[in-house]
């Protein structure tokens, strides 16, 4: 009726609804993630006031620390039309070499152990980069070839053999539970990481040269942008990322063997694709896939506080992802028809 | 020129015959009978998911949640002996459950238009999810003797294995669909070009739709006869074969952009990594390493024939220089 009624109005206003619209179209995802959390923790602490004590809140955010810190890079590489499927076996080669490397020489610093888990984890990432871009081997493929040889190499160095608490020394350990100003380290570092990239993918040139790979790597790349040196940038800090994953790992369970990480690849995707970045490229935000891990850890939270059978956790993640994206379809398709009656009017 | 870039199957069927006879000669006990028939059993669930696998990939999509299909099909089989129904009926009822989890991936794929690769990565943690509600963390294995027995069984007790037989003759019938009929000629058209194929008369939607279904009840029969050959229903069976199966289809030669590939190559994939796996174990070489081996290949499939290809093509063009200057 009301579209019906409206005439065309002075051209100001008019392009400024537009652009309003659409920018709650876009923002609408982290909106309504931010909305279904505050329902779900509410509700989950109405009925059952465990919820919210400090331990528990606590529990959720160094859980959510992990799976941000992956999340990142994934959608670094994902928004470039990607995808990076080795992140768990990444974290798992890490998490070793960082267990072994503190086990073997307790004296070293902490900061010791997190630039050797970043070196690892980097070299993994930008081996995939090369693979990909010059080897011009799909990602899909790159990064599922390597998540069985990374794992492979982890489970041929470490046998059956495990790195335990005791072996440890305090200081590495301690990490995890340190905090500055009351907040934990992972959950600050996870912080200034997912507010970081999200700050560069928003308002540096280097991020939007990353969407603009991803929406049309064709034209990006006649555009003149770097296509080679983002794309390998991509999967370097996506494995970098990955390796302090790895790191912090050892250090929040203590005890670490072989399968360190095992299937977080599904996890991560998961957290990227609820967070509203699409698995085509192009759009899509970093702290709305931070966002997205914040809503499964603590969906998880909350059926082991409800009492709720744990088993059904797997099955509501991915239902959520097959929601994400039927809501993702809807937008694009709302969008593309927008745009489609603006075009009309010229 | 087309003929020479096409021939990574025939590449991967030499070197998968290589590798069975340097390992029957070299690998003690490689070549015995009974080997034989603990390999075609283990490459069995493989080889039955790659082969609808395997048009779905040619059509440019993919199927990830297969294994997951798998666990649900076991889980439920489970769930539904302990509930005395018989076990004639449990099968084609397990069958069909996977065909309506394939219903479900169709339907968002050419119903919605959602990507496939999104929407197999959520059934795939919902399916699984599935089936751990059913049967949580616990196993059901008492399973009756004649129907186990036969999976793991050979032919009148001799060396091939019963399990062979629909191995065979569903190997046989995919075959003849995709090589030698017109709905086979359409998946390669759908994957080179769905639009074109669209324009052409083909039913692109209708056709994929068919194929996940297809690839849900293969999956569902692979799940009755996983539990069967362990005498063991349990959630979390055949986790992570989906990487195992895509790995050998692209081992196989199938292109994962879709629109090229053949099931000789892709049966020669799966006997290739089978057959590895199985001779590095003889040599006690450990499960897990072996994943090194298995990620390498499936990155080779692809890079060797593009640095080939490259290569051919720098020495074209340097040809074509040299004769342009004489």
């Amino acid at each position: 009726m009301s579209v019906q009624a409206a005439p065309a109005p002075a051209q100001a206003p008019q392009s400024e609804e537009r652009r309003s619209f659409i920018d709650t179209v876009v923002r609408a995802r982290e909106v309504s993630l931010i909305g279904v959390l505050a329902v779900l923790v509410f509700a989950v602490s109405l009925a059952e006031p465990r919820f919210l004590n400090a331990q528990n809140l606590r529990d959720i955010l160094l859980n959510v620390s992990i799976v941000a810190l992956l999340a990142v890079g994934q959608t670094i590489v994902v928004v470039t039309r990607n995808i990076d499927l080795s992140v768990g076996s990444v974290l798992g080669i890490s998490a070793w070499t960082a267990a072994t490397l503190m086990s073997d020489h307790q004296g070293l610093p902490m900061i010791v152990a997190i630039l050797v888990g970043l070196a690892v984890g980097a070299v993994a990432g930008l081996l995939n980069g090369v693979l990909v871009r010059y080897g011009k081997v799909p990602a899909l493929v790159v990064t599922l070839g390597t998540l069985y040889i990374y794992r492979g190499i982890t489970y041929q160095w470490a046998g059956g053999s495990q790195v335990n608490a005791d072996k440890l020394p305090a200081h590495f350990l301690n990490f995890a539970n340190d905090n500055l100003l009351g907040i934990p380290w992972l959950v600050l570092i996870a912080l200034i990481v997912v507010g970081g990239a999200t700050l560069v993918m928003r308002n540096y040139r280097v991020g939007r040269e990353l969407y603009a790979m991803g929406s049309s790597p064709q034209a990006a790349e006649l555009a003149g942008i770097k296509v080679a040196r983002n794309l390998l940038g991509a999967f370097l800090l996506s494995g970098a990322l990955a390796g302090l994953a790895g790191v912090l790992f050892a250090a929040r369970f203590g005890t670490v063997d072989a399968s360190a990480g095992t299937g977080y690849e599904l996890n991560v995707v998961a957290a990227v694709v609820v967070g509203g970045v699409a698995v085509f490229g192009g759009s899509g935000t970093v702290w709305g896939a931070g966002l997205g891990a914040l809503l499964l850890t603590v969906i998880s939270s909350a059926l082991a506080v409800l009492d709720i059978n744990q088993f059904w956790q797997q099955a509501i993640v991915g239902a959520l992802i097959i929601l994400a994206i039927c809501a993702d379809r809807l937008v694009a398709v709302r969008i593309a028809r927008s745009l489609r009656k603006r075009d009309a009017h010229v | 020129m087309y003929k020479k870039l096409a021939s990574w199957d025939s590449i991967i069927i030499l070197l998968t015959v290589l590798v069975l006879i340097v390992a029957s000669l070299v690998v003690d006990n490689f070549g015995t009978s009974r080997n034989f028939t603990f390999m075609v059993l283990d490459l069995m669930p493989i080889i039955l998911v790659a082969l609808p696998m395997t048009f779905i990939i040619i059509t440019g999509e993919i199927d990830l949640s297969v294994a997951s299909i798998l666990g649900l099909t076991s889980s439920l089989m489970g769930w539904f002996w302990n509930h005395d129904m018989s076990i004639q009926t449990i099968i084609p009822l397990c069958v069909l459950i996977g065909a309506v989890a394939g219903v479900l991936n169709g339907f968002l794929i050419t119903g919605l238009g959602l990507p496939s690769l999104a929407v197999t990565i959520g059934t795939l943690a919902l399916y699984r999810g599935l089936a751990l509600v059913v049967l949580g963390d616990s196993a059901v294995a008492d399973f009756p003797f004649n129907f186990t027995g036969w999976v793991t069984g050979t032919l009148g007790g001799g060396s091939i294995p019963n399990v062979l037989i629909p191995i065979i003759a569903l190997a046989v019938v995919f075959g003849v669909v995709l090589h030698a009929t017109p709905v086979g000629r359409s998946l390669y058209a759908i994957g080179a070009n769905d639009q074109a194929a669209h324009f052409s008369g083909i039913r692109v939607a209708r056709t994929k739709f068919w194929l996940y279904v297809v690839s849900g009840a293969v999956s569902g029969l692979v799940g009755v006869l996983w539990t069967l050959r362990y005498s063991s229903a349990r959630a979390d069976n055949g986790a992570g074969l989906e990487l195992a199966v895509v790995a050998a289809v692209l081992l196989g030669g199938v292109s994962i952009f879709g629109g090229k590939g053949s099931l000789p190559g892709v049966l020669a994939g799966v006997v290739l990594l089978t057959a590895l796996q199985n001779a590095l174990r003889l040599e006690d070489v450990s499960g897990q390493a072996l994943n090194i081996v298995t990620g390498a290949l499936l990155v080779l499939s692809v890079l060797l024939p593009n640095i080939v290809t490259t290569v051919r093509g720098n020495w074209q063009r340097r040809r074509l220089r040299q004769s342009a200057a004489q």
